[in-house]
């Protein structure tokens, strides 16, 4: 290939510099930035933050309401539930992200090959994407887990492989308006191998919408794991997860319902945050959409 | 047209059939021998041996999976290792509960969210639209099934106003929609912001403004009327999106649902019953699919279909 390092390099550095500009000019979009960056702060500090041991039992101190000592109160194994949302970070954001990550591995290059190539293949992959996407969102989550069973792994599994739909649909419409610009016919008419003209041509091009959808589907993501916590079917007890501390708080609405409010707040602001910064990233990556 | 309701439909089909195959597949990705754990761990080895043959699991895959599509077609979806009452009698039992759920939400979220969406566009960046937009993005973040456990504490628990669970009178509709409403109104008011964001700005508008035609109208005849076509999609794949998200909803509830169905079977490893259900749910959202692409190609004539 031809190389024009210092162009490629200057061209590249500006639009980044435009695009951080731009995401910076909406408030909003840093506050999401800010909310996601605190939490995850504070669950990276969360031994420094707490002396407290997010499984250990006490039961004399159980269902206290939150005071001085415990400013979230304990829950009914008296755990300290301050601590335990703050560990509980750790697990909600690391599931989501692991989630997503399979999601975006196994959707983008499917969906690249489908819009690349058409004809079968993309007949076979739509087909595929069509069958995962009649699940009603957390229902192909929930019957993955019905068939894998509980815990951790699972649950990623399951939450990330109801993911790859939307990336295979979102990547494929990219790459068919990318297919037919001139400088991939011109990289195609030089001898490029085609999965070389996908890797280092098409695919940069089609990248913009697909870390907007990543960003949003953190929060999705976080969403569904955290709701197959609260049915029981997620991470187990007594792993401090965000959805399985409220299904615990659940039992206790009627005498102790900040046991159920603290772990739904955590799962709000992480979602919110994600929510936030992903649209903010569609502003900043595609101005023309401002303002919509 | 004809012949793009035809295609949708052909496609339909084919998912359709997909569906049946993940379906079936269900049981044979379990861990361990399906007979087995059907039957349970306390099962003696004989039970297990004669399930395996009344089920059919000694049989190759394929026949197995001919013998689950012929009974299908039959609406026959197996009998509940739970209950032994048939699958489809079971799912049935249960549907109405769900439907009234979904639809009542649905309603409640085309309402709001369209009203919402439609007050945001005509005031853009007003008070009242960033105050609708937070909502929205509120409602969007938020865990339907928390929002619903806060509902009950603040409605059941504090005021005891409503009632915290069961579905029994008209009041005890009002908590499980509201919740299962929230999460599309703030879809459906989104996509209406923008949808009539875009038609305002058309030619069109102005030229209705300028003979001098009452804003209302200008909203509501003109701009409305074509600002829906994509917020009717948004319903559409709401409605199927409320079907799964009652299985949280009616979990908090204890709605006597599908998903609550779904929910019991999957704890009681009744499998059968669980493959209905996702049948089952799986069918209906299809159905509702189709069912939008055709109302849009309808609505928008201006669209060709190839």
């Amino acid at each position: 290939m031809l190389n024009f390092n210092g162009a490629v390099h200057f061209e590249r550095i500006q639009p980044a510099l435009d695009i951080w500009r731009r995401f910076l000019r909406r408030r909003s979009a840093v506050l999401g930035l800010a909310i996601l960056l605190t939490l995850i702060a504070l669950s990276v500090a969360a031994p420094l933050l707490t002396s407290n041991d997010p499984e250990h039992q006490k039961l004399s101190q159980a269902m206290i309401a939150p005071s001085l000592q415990f400013p979230l109160g304990t829950d009914y194994l008296g755990r300290d539930m301050a601590t335990r949302l703050l560990y509980g970070a750790r697990w909600s954001l690391t599931i989501g992200f692991l989630a997503v990550t399979l999601g975006l591995a196994v959707g983008v290059p499917l969906g690249a090959v489908s819009g690349y190539y058409g004809g079968w293949t993309d007949l076979i992959i739509q087909r595929f994407a069509d069958i995962l996407l009649s699940f009603p969102g957390f229902l192909l989550a929930l019957s993955l887990v019905a068939i894998l069973g509980v815990g951790l792994q699972n649950v990623i599994i399951s939450v990330g492989v109801s993911a790859i739909p939307s990336f295979i649909r979102l990547v494929r419409g990219s790459v068919l308006t990318i297919r037919h610009q001139t400088y991939v016919e011109a990289a195609h008419s030089v001898g490029v191998r085609d999965g070389r003209i996908i890797l280092r041509h098409v695919m940069p091009n089609a990248m913009a919408p697909v870390i907007v959808q990543a960003t949003l589907n953190l929060g999705t993501a976080i969403l569904v794991a955290a709701g197959l916590g609260f049915l029981g079917l997620g991470v187990q007890s007594p792993t401090p997860e965000w959805g399985a501390m409220l299904g615990e708080g659940r039992s206790y609405i009627f005498s102790a319902s900040y046991m159920a409010t603290f772990p739904g707040i955590a799962i709000f602001l992480a979602v919110l945050g994600f929510n936030l910064m992903g649209d903010g990233l569609r502003d900043a990556l595609d101005p023309r959409l401002r303002h919509l | 047209m004809l012949r793009y309701i035809q295609q949708r439909l052909v496609a339909a089909v084919i998912t359709l059939f997909g569906i049946t195959i993940i379906v079936f597949l269900m049981l044979h990705l379990l861990p361990g021998d399906p007979a087995r754990v059907i039957a349970g761990l306390l099962a003696t080895e004989e039970d297990v041996a004669r399930l395996r043959t009344q089920l059919g699991l000694n049989q190759p895959l394929l026949v197995q999976y001919w013998d689950f599509l012929s009974h299908l077609l039959r609406g026959d979806l197996g009998v509940s290792a739970r209950t032994a009452q048939p699958v489809l009698t079971e799912v049935m039992a249960r549907l109405p509960a769900t439907m009234e759920l979904a639809i009542i939400s649905t309603v409640l979220a085309s309402f709001f969210g369209i009203v919402g969406g439609v007050i945001a566009a005509t005031r853009r960046n007003s008070f009242i639209d960033y105050l609708i937009s937070a909502l929205t993005l509120f409602g969007a973040s938020m865990p339907v099934y928390w929002l619903g456990l806060m509902l009950i504490i603040l409605f059941a628990v504090q005021w005891r106003l409503l009632p915290a669970a069961g579905n029994d009178g008209p009041a005890s509709f009002i908590l499980p929609s509201l919740t299962l409403a929230a999460f599309s109104v703030a879809l459906i008011a989104r996509m209406t912001r923008s949808s009539m964001l875009e038609v305002l700005g058309h030619d069109y508008v102005r030229t209705a403004r300028a003979k001098g035609m009452s804003e209302r109208r200008v909203v509501f005849h003109h701009a409305l009327k074509n600002a829906f076509i994509p917020v009717l999609t948004v319903i559409g794949l709401q409605f199927g999106a409320l079907l799964g998200g009652a299985v949280l909803t009616e979990s908090v509830f204890g709605w006597p649902g599908l998903g609550l169905l779904l929910l019991d079977s999957i704890s009681a490893r009744d499998y059968p019953t669980v493959q209905g259900v996702a049948l089952v749910f799986a069918t209906i959202f299809i159905l509702l699919n189709v069912l939008v692409d055709i109302l849009y190609a309808y609505l928008d004539p201006r669209i060709h279909y190839a």
